[in-house]
């Protein structure tokens, strides 16, 4: 009984403290950053209450419009376009081919890179190489093209890290389920139809959700390529808060943004494993 | 006997397929290179002036860059964030994952803790960052210490998922022929449990420090106004005094990849097995 009492004392020794140190720096700042969405703060200096009038104030706000607009897109069009590259890179590494282990290494490098250094890098390639060769205006200077720079920029790094993770979703798939399909004559893309992706599928789950949960939180690209130009067209969530918020003496109304962004990202990733669970299931 | 050939056999389309396709990785750094190397003079505005050979392979640039940006300072400080959080991390994620794995079933309170605390990963740092700034203001620690509790707390969730996790794989048999033995839980964590987690301790070094050396959030709203740099945020700060120096700009951005690039050069296993281990699980 008295190691019982002790090995109970131990636990909460080593779990209050740590608990402590979690709510004071992200519970209480949470908490915090609720409180502020009700105020009209700008940073510094007194404030009052203001009730809702932020929360309503957003939905007719068109620059926080237009950042969750640009968002979105981006995040979906990335993640679209990240999985599907990721995919096809997986087969293809996983294939009978030479030098394997040398090329999983090299195609993972852009993973390990700091986003803001390899933005900075494509800010020049997207500059002066790219109009170099095709004789036309930066695309980053185009406010309807500028966003596709950085889902390209985005993709460049992710599809490393999906690769890897589509990899070893394949290296579970038994050798003797291909054979067996073989044997019953299904080849190419109908044993990757009906055998490989369905098998896959836990790890199209977990792809897809890492790539919107990151897609969605987008800043370091941003900053580094456009600052949200041109003309405001390449703001993300993110980065409007911190812009606006930080340095623009809307520390209230961006407070209130978070919240909302808060609210989605949780709403998404809760809807996105329901959802792509249940498709687990069926098949 | 056909088929066994056959298996035995290199796809040579697809691996050719894959030598192309380097060059989508390749030549962003490539550019790096070789832009770092020359001198503004070389720059002409055709592709072939922007991406030929320098003329001479001088490390000027190199020099220029690290004074300019002060790169041993920023240099140290990101080690010195990204080693101390790492450290810390394992320490106390783990003992955290261990009070929490040991515990979930039969106590209410630590079913909740673990819930509590891996929740904290669907929070976005946009909605903490103001208050954040506030708050480390406010107890003077807006600085490296700072941004070391920050890290601490932030990687918390994903760390203490992993860890009790793996706890979940490890008998607890072992802890109780310890304890008949009369060693207290402290002791057995330490002597039996702890030794025990290596390849989640890397897994977790490996997550902890990829995230932390890389990110530029946390201490560009953290430290800003401090003139305390990390290597990505003298990048960010730096930026408009290299103007229109790209070789200047280029030879810093390459310094500021290099040690990540040895160090993946070095541990690439550990690395890859480690990422792997932590979106998988």
């Amino acid at each position: 009984m008295k190691s019982q009492n002790e090995r109970r004392r131990t636990f909460l020794c080593i779990s209050i403290p740590i608990l402590l140190l979690f709510f004071g720096f992200n519970t209480l700042p949470l908490i915090k950053g609720f409180i502020y969405s009700f105020t009209n703060f700008r940073g510094y200096g007194s404030y009052d209450w203001v009730g809702w009038r932020n929360y309503v104030d957003l939905f007719t706000d068109s620059r926080v419009g237009n950042s969750y607009w640009f968002t979105f897109k981006l995040a979906i069009v990335a993640t679209i376009l990240i999985n599907v590259v990721s995919l096809i890179m997986a087969l293809a590494l996983n294939a009978k081919i030479k030098f394997k282990s040398f090329f999983r290494g090299v195609y993972f490098i852009p993973n390990i890179l700091g986003a803001l250094v390899v933005g900075y890098i494509f800010s020049y390639i997207f500059t002066y190489i790219l109009p170099a060769i095709t004789h036309a205006a930066s695309m980053l200077a185009d406010r309807n093209w500028a966003w596709v720079a950085i889902v390209i920029v985005c993709a460049w790094q992710s599809v490393a890290m999906s690769t890897l993770i589509y990899i070893s979703g394949l290296q579970t798939v038994p050798e003797d389920v291909y054979e067996a399909a073989s044997l019953d004559g299904a080849t190419g893309w109908k044993l990757f139809r009906h055998i490989t992706f369905p098998l896959i599928m836990p790890f199209v789950t977990i792809n897809t959700v890492l790539c919107m949960k990151n897609s969605l939180m987008v800043f370091d690209q941003i900053m580094a390529l456009t600052k949200g130009g041109p003309a405001q067209s390449t703001e993300s969530i993110s980065f409007l808060i911190y812009n606006n918020g930080m340095n623009g003496g809307q520390f209230g109304f961006q407070s209130a943004n978070a919240v909302i962004f808060f609210i989605v990202i949780v709403v998404i990733s809760v809807l996105q494993l329901k959802f792509l669970n249940k498709r687990e299931e069926q098949l | 006997m056909e088929d066994l050939k056959v298996k035995e056999k290199f796809n040579w389309p697809v691996t050719i397929l894959l030598i192309l396709g380097l060059f989508t990785v390749l030549f962003p750094l490539y550019m790096t290179v070789i832009i770092a190397f020359k001198q503004p003079s070389e720059m002409t505005n055709d592709i072939i002036g922007l991406l030929s050979f320098p003329k001479s392979w001088s490390f000027e640039n190199f020099a220029e860059a690290m004074r300019v940006t002060d790169f041993w300072r920023s240099l140290f400080n990101s080690f010195l964030i990204t080693a101390v959080t790492m450290v810390i991390s394992i320490i106390i994620h783990s003992l955290m994952g261990y009070a929490v794995a040991r515990n979930m079933n039969t106590s209410k309170f630590y079913r909740f803790s673990y819930f509590y605390v891996v929740s904290g990963m669907f929070v976005p740092f946009a909605i903490l960052m103001m208050p954040l700034v506030k708050q480390t203001a406010q107890l003077h620690i807006d600085n490296v210490f700072g941004v070391i509790v920050l890290y601490v707390v932030f990687y918390m969730p994903m760390n203490v998922l992993l860890y009790a996790g793996y706890l979940k794989n490890i008998p607890i048999a072992l802890e109780e022929a310890a304890h008949v033995d009369g060693a207290s839980t402290w002791t057995t964590y330490w002597k039996i449990i702890f030794p025990l987690m290596w390849p989640m301790h890397a897994t977790v070094a490996v997550l902890t420090a990829l995230g932390t050396w890389n990110d530029v959030m946390t201490p560009l709203v953290i430290m800003s106004g401090s003139g305390v740099n990390t290597l990505p945020l003298a990048q960010l700060n730096f930026q408009t005094q290299f103007g229109t120096n790209y070789n200047l700009a280029f030879a810093s951005y390459l310094l500021a990849l290099l040690p990540m690039l040895i160090f993946y050069l070095v541990a690439q296993k550990q690395i890859i097995n480690g990422v792997t281990n932590g979106a998988v699980k």
